[in-house]
């Protein structure tokens, strides 16, 4: 690996004064699982590496039981998440997300943080944060700044940070009730794999349980970013959901996407695979919705 | 580059030890420090021959620099037997024929360590979860998965296996 200094400061402020001393020579580093794949590779040639991990606050997992919302540091692990009853319980779709990224001994140093900003298209992390309408806290020189998670990237690797900007944490607003959410990374074996595609749905009924009132279907690998189908969405506002709907939507979204053809797969298998997925993970959200009723 | 001195906390010893900035915690263990038995095989995260415990957790030592593993306790398959007497799930990776070549076993044995002590009596898709982050080439991964199985649970587990006898 080529030489590098390691920082290790402990607040964001002494981070971003490191940076502003070495500026592009410097890069940030979370939990390495994909910078030090990098540096070994030779496609990342940091002379300084400014590690996160000992900024406290950016290891913080709370909800806020009084509002209702949750905010999650950009330094928590997959495996902390995976992990939390709390996520298992309330926010299924993140929990079917990060506890299928690469393996335990990935998922005990990756984080959530450096999985949106590293901005693969394949990200799995990043479906679930864009459908429950995620908002991320951004820490820069010239101080701090929101954006929707959707709005981070810009194209494969490549976000909407600015030089020396941290990303500190990502809120998810109070979901409303009788909200049901579902993620499903497809590929062709369970252990150690990207998505061929990756498909996370969102539904929130009105009283009534079956109207639906938020649509949110979220596709990774199916365009340069992670993308929402907002025409499919569109279709299922206001209307009774059921199978039959479900499926209209996955054509929809299939149409929508711009999958396209790779080593680990085929553009139209893609496209097969959004069709089936949207109805199945939009028929996931409703047992949900009902199973909490 | 210069070296600069840290200290690691290795299988409950405190090692004081010079490294380069850009080392691994792999490179520092086997090359440094003589504790050849995690091994290097694909470098970059995939295949999980360099497992080792960070505070308990299996992770990837190849993918971990030396200087991130400062402050915490590093558990390696040299920290599983007390002496010469193996860990009872050593013993039955021997029993059940788990280990062919041998070069996925130090990193097998880690995922599986961590495994039964957070669970100890876990069914085959536990194991097989578990161990989903180490490739073996050998065994067809059966007789690894019996041999966690039964480390966990010997009474019950396998009744004609070897070490049941
Ligand atoms: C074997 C293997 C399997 C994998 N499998 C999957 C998988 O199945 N699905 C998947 O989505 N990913 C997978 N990954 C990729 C990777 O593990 C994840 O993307 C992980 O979440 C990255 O987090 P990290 O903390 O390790 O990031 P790092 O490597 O530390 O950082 C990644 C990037 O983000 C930047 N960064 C990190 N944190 C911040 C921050 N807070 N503010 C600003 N910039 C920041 C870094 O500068 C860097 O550019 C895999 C990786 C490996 C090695
Ligand atoms: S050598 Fe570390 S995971 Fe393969
Ligand atoms: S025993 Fe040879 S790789 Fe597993």
């Amino acid at each position: 690996m080529k030489p590098f200094k390691y920082l290790s400061p402990t607040t964001v402020e002494k981070a971003i004064s490191y940076y502003g001393e070495h500026s592009e020579t410097a890069k940030f580093i979370a939990g390495g699982t994909d910078v030090i794949v990098k540096v070994k590779e030779g496609w990342m040639e940091p002379d300084y590496l400014i590690s996160l991990k000992k900024i406290e606050e950016m290891g913080e997992l709370h909800k806020n039981e009084a509002t209702g919302e949750l905010s999650i540091g950009a330094l928590v692990t997959h495996a902390t998440l995976e992990k939390s009853l709390m996520i298992q319980n309330e926010y299924p779709i993140i929990y079917d997300a990060v506890s299928n990224i690469g393996s335990l001994q990935v998922r005990n140093v990756g984080t959530i943080g450096g999985n949106l900003i590293n901005a693969v298209p394949s990200a799995d992390g990043a479906i679930p944060l864009i459908a429950l309408d995620g908002v991320a806290l951004l820490h820069g020189p010239s101080g701090e700044r929101s954006a929707q998670v959707k709005d981070l990237f810009i194209a494969p690797y490549k976000t909407i940070l600015k030089s020396g900007e941290i990303l500190k944490k990502i809120t998810i607003p109070t979901q409303a009730p009788n909200t049901g959410s579902a993620y499903i990374k497809f590929g062709r074996r369970a252990a150690m794999e990207l998505p061929l595609i990756g498909i996370g749905v969102l539904l929130t009924l009105e009283d009534d349980m079956e109207t639906c009132s938020k649509a949110r279907i979220c596709l990774g690998v199916a365009a340069p970013t992670p993308m929402r189908a907002f025409d499919a969405e569109k279709l299922l506002i206001g209307k009774k959901i059921n199978k039959e709907i479900l499926i209209e939507a996955g054509n929809i979204a299939a149409d929508e996407s711009k999958v396209r053809n790779s080593i680990r797969g085929k553009a139209w298998h893609r496209k097969e695979m959004i069709r089936v997925h949207v109805k199945r993970m939009g028929l996931k959200c409703l047992e949900i919705i009902k199973n909490n009723s | 580059m210069e070296k600069i001195q840290i200290t690691l906390n290795i299988n409950d010893k405190s090692c004081e030890v010079m490294v380069y900035e850009n080392d691994t915690l792999l490179e520092v263990l086997r090359d440094k420090l003589d504790l050849t038995g995690s091994k290097e095989s694909c470098g970059e995260g995939a295949c999980g021959s360099c497992t080792v415990h960070m505070d308990g957790k299996p992770v990837r030592s190849c993918l971990t620099l030396a200087m991130e593993a400062q402050g915490v306790k590093i558990t390696t398959v040299e920290g599983l037997a007390n002496g010469d007497e193996l860990s009872d799930l050593q013993q039955s990776f021997i029993d059940h024929g788990a280990v062919q070549c041998g070069f996925c076993t130090p990193g097998m044995l880690m995922s599986a360590d961590a495994l039964l002590k957070e669970n100890p009596r876990p069914d085959d898709k536990t194991i097989r979860k578990a161990l989903a982050g180490n490739i073996c080439r050998c065994t067809g991964y059966t007789k690894i998965v019996e041999a966690v199985a039964h480390a966990g649970n010997p009474k019950d587990h396998c009744l004609d296996c070897k070490s049941a006898k």
